[in-house]
C-alpha cells in the first residue's frame, strides 16, 4: 500500500518544520546542529527544552486523538463520534483543572492524567449509555452536547473561584488547547498513558471489521463485544485523558481526520487506525506550524484552527445524515 | 441621609476633627481620604497624626503595598465615589488612573481631588514625595525625605565594575524595559536589562525561546500567586534552568516597584545585594 509511506514521510517533514519554527529567527542548519549537538549553548536549549518537546507533543497528542476518532467511529459506526465533539476532551480537561486546581498535581504529578484519565472514563461510559451500542446520530451529538457543556461550565467555575488572578484566563487553554512553552516534564506525563491506551486501541482492528457486519455476525465471528468495549472505554480515555492533561481540548483531530482518510483505505476499520494515527500527527504538527508562523508574537490557540477546518466539515456531515437524524 | 448616622459615630469623628483642627496648619487639609494604592503609602509617611480618614482597601493587602502594617491603624474605603463623599474628606488623593468618573463625580460635588501621576522612574519619586507634602501642607518634611532618598540612592547607585545582563520575568512571558520603575531599579542596582537587547523599552511580551537566546546571566521573576494558573508555568520551565551561565535568582514583586515612593531604594538595595552576591560567585 502506497498510503503508509507517504503518511510516514509527511508526519517526518512536518515535524522538521515544526522544529524550525519559532519566535527567534534562526537559519534552519544552525538551528538542527545545535539540536544533534546540544552544546548547552542557549540555541541548543532552545532546540532540545523547547522545541523538541513541543514537536513531540504534537505528533504524539495528533497521533492518539486521530486514533482514538477512527475507534470510536469503527465502534459505534457513526462518523459524527469524535472525543471533542462528544465531551470527553472537555470532561477530561475539567478533571486535569481539578488536579491542578486543587494542588493534588502539586503533591502528585501524575494525579493530573489520572484525574483527567477518570473523567475521560465518565464521560464516554455516560456516552455509551445514552448512544447505545449502536450510536444513534442523534442521540449521540445531543449527550455529546449535554456532556461538553456541562463539563465546560464546571471547568470556567472552577478557574473563576481560584485565588490565582491569572486562573480565569486559563479557561481558554482548556476550551481550546495549545501547545505553547510545554517541556519533556509534560512529555514524560503524557507518554505512558498515550501508549498504552494506543495498544488498547490498536488492537480492536480485527473487532471493528468485524462489527461492519452487524452485532450478530461479530459474535459469530468470536468477538467478544463485551471486551472489545472495555478496550474502547479504556483506550479513549487514557489517549484523550493524557493528551488533554498537557495541552487542554484540541477537537475536530478525530473527526476530519479519519473522514479524510476513509476512502484511502477502503473504509475498513482496521486500516483506518493506524492511517489516522499518521493522518492525526500530521495535523496537529500543520496546525502547530501555523499558529506559530501566522501569529508569531501571539498564542493563537490549535482549537482555533482546528474548529476553522473542522466545523464545515462537521456541519456538511450533519447535512449528509440529516436522514437518519429526522 | 445624616438621620441615619447615629449618634455614637458622630462624637468620637467630631473629637477628632477637633484635636486634629488644633495640631495643623489652618489652610492645610484636615480630612484627607485616599483612594489610590500609591496615594495611600506617600500620605501615610507625610501625613500628620489624624489627618488620614481612610485609606484604599488595597493599602493593606500585603502583596501589592510595602505599607501594609502601617495602615491597618486606618479604617479603608472601596474606591467608588459614594463612600468616599460620605467620609465628608476636604481632600481626597487618587490616581490618574483612578476611574475619571468617580474623580469627576467627587469633584462635582465640591470635593478637592488631587491626582497623582505614576512614578516611571526613580527620578519621577522627588517628585511625587513634593506633590506629596504640597498637598498636605508638610513641604518641609517632603524636602527632608527627598533629600535623605537622593543621598541614599546615590549610596546604592555608586558605579559597579562591571554590569550584569540581567532579565525580569513574569507571569505570562511579561517582562520590563528600562522606562519603568522596575527596570530603572534594576539599572539603579547595576544592571543591564536584557529587554533593550530585544527591543522593549517599556515592557511586554518576551518569548520564552527568545529569553533563552538572549541569556542573561540572571533571571528575575515577581511573586508566586495563591492557586495555579497556566500562565505561571513558564516561570518553572526547565530550559530556564538548563542555560549554564543563567541563574534564576531573586524577586522583584509588583509590591516592590508599582509605587513612586521612598520604599523602592529597599528594592535597589535587594537587587543590588543580588548583583554582589553574582561577583563573589555565591
Amino acid at each position: 500500500m502506497r498510503l503508509a509511506p507517504g503518511l510516514v514521510l509527511l508526519v517526518a517533514v512536518l515535524f522538521v518544520l515544526s522544529l524550525l519554527s519559532g519566535q527567534a529567527p534562526v537559519g534552519a542548519g544552525q538551528s538542527l546542529t545545535a539540536l544533534i549537538a546540544g552544546d548547552g549553548t542557549p540555541l541548543a536549549v532552545v532546540m532540545r527544552e523547547i522545541r523538541l518537546p513541543r514537536a513531540l507533543l504534537a505528533a504524539m497528542i495528533g497521533a492518539v486523538l486521530g486514533l482514538s476518532g477512527a475507534a470510536m467511529q469503527g465502534y459505534l459506526r457513526n462518523p459524527l463520534a469524535e472525543p471533542g465533539l462528544i465531551g470527553v476532551s472537555g470532561a477530561s480537561a475539567l478533571g486535569a483543572v481539578l488536579a491542578i486546581q486543587t494542588g493534588l498535581s502539586l503533591m502528585f504529578p501524575l494525579a493530573l492524567p489520572l484525574a483527567a484519565l477518570g473523567m475521560a472514563v465518565l464521560a464516554v461510559l455516560l456516552i455509551l449509555a445514552l448512544a447505545g451500542p449502536r450510536g444513534a446520530s442523534i442521540t449521540l451529538i445531543l449527550a455529546g452536547i449535554a456532556i461538553s457543556a456541562l463539563a465546560g461550565a464546571l471547568t470556567s467555575l472552577v478557574l473563576n473561584l481560584s485565588p490565582n488572578p491569572f486562573a480565569a484566563a486559563d479557561i481558554v487553554f482548556w476550551m481550546m488547547g495549545s501547545l505553547a512553552d510545554r517541556s519533556f516534564t509534560h512529555v514524560w506525563l503524557a507518554a505512558p498513558f498515550m501508549a498504552v491506551g494506543a495498544l488498547l486501541l490498536a488492537s480492536l482492528g480485527r473487532g471493528l471489521d468485524a462489527l461492519t457486519l452487524g452485532e450478530d455476525a461479530a459474535e459469530a465471528l468470536g468477538i467478544g463485544l463485551s471486551g472489545l468495549r472495555l478496550r474502547l472505554i479504556l483506550g479513549t480515555a487514557a489517549c484523550v485523558g493524557a493528551a488533554t492533561a498537557v495541552a487542554g481540548a484540541i477537537g475536530f483531530v478525530g473527526l476530519v481526520v479519519p473522514h479524510l482518510l476513509r476512502p484511502a483505505v477502503g473504509a475498513r476499520p482496521s486500516s483506518l487506525l493506524w492511517a489516522s494515527a499518521l493522518g492525526g500527527a500530521a495535523m496537529v504538527l500543520a496546525a502547530d506550524i501555523a499558529v506559530r508562523e501566522l501569529l508569531p508574537a501571539r498564542d493563537l490557540k490549535l482549537g482555533v484552527l482546528m474548529a476553522l477546518v473542522g466545523a464545515p466539515l462537521f456541519l456538511h456531515l450533519i447535512y449528509k445524515t440529516r436522514k437518519e437524524m429526522a | 441621609m445624616w438621620g441615619c448616622v447615629r449618634p455614637s459615630r458622630i462624637i468620637p469623628l467630631l473629637a477628632a476633627l477637633v484635636l486634629t483642627g488644633a495640631a495643623a496648619v489652618a489652610e492645610a487639609p484636615q480630612r484627607v481620604v485616599s483612594v489610590n494604592l500609591c496615594t495611600d503609602q506617600l500620605a501615610l509617611l507625610l501625613a500628620a497624626p489624624g489627618q488620614i480618614v481612610s485609606l484604599s482597601r488595597l493599602s493593606q493587602d500585603a502583596e501589592s503595598s510595602s505599607m501594609a502594617e502601617a495602615a491597618r491603624a486606618y479604617p479603608t474605603n472601596g474606591s467608588g465615589a459614594e463612600e468616599v463623599y460620605l467620609l465628608n474628606p476636604d481632600l481626597v488623593l487618587a490616581g490618574t488612573f483612578t476611574a475619571p468618573t468617580t474623580v469627576q463625580m467627587l469633584r462635582d460635588l465640591g470635593i478637592r481631588v488631587e491626582l497623582f501621576a505614576p512614578a516611571r522612574s526613580l527620578a519621577d519619586v522627588p517628585d511625587r514625595i513634593a506633590q506629596m507634602g504640597a498637598v498636605l501642607g508638610h513641604e518641609a518634611e517632603a524636602e527632608a525625605m527627598i533629600g535623605a532618598f537622593r543621598a541614599e540612592l546615590a549610596r546604592l547607585s555608586t558605579a559597579p565594575d562591571r554590569r550584569p545582563r540581567a532579565a525580569l520575568y513574569y507571569v505570562n512571558s511579561y517582562t520590563l524595559g528600562d522606562r519603568t520603575l522596575a527596570g530603572d531599579i534594576l539599572r539603579a542596582a547595576g544592571f543591564d536589562n536584557v529587554a533593550a537587547e530585544a527591543g522593549l523599552e517599556q515592557g511586554g511580551t518576551l518569548a520564552l525561546e527568545h529569553l533563552i537566546l538572549l541569556a542573561p546571566e540572571v533571571i528575575v521573576s515577581g511573586r508566586d500567586y495563591p492557586g495555579q494558573a497556566r500562565a505561571e508555568e513558564v516561570l518553572s520551565h526547565p530550559a530556564l534552568r538548563a542555560l549554564p551561565g543563567t541563574r534564576v535568582a531573586g524577586t522583584l514583586t509588583d509590591r516592590d516597584w508599582i509605587c513612586g515612593t521612598p520604599l523602592v531604594l529597599a528594592a535597589v538595595e535587594k537587587m543590588r545585594a543580588l548583583r554582589l552576591s553574582l561577583e563573589t560567585g555565591e
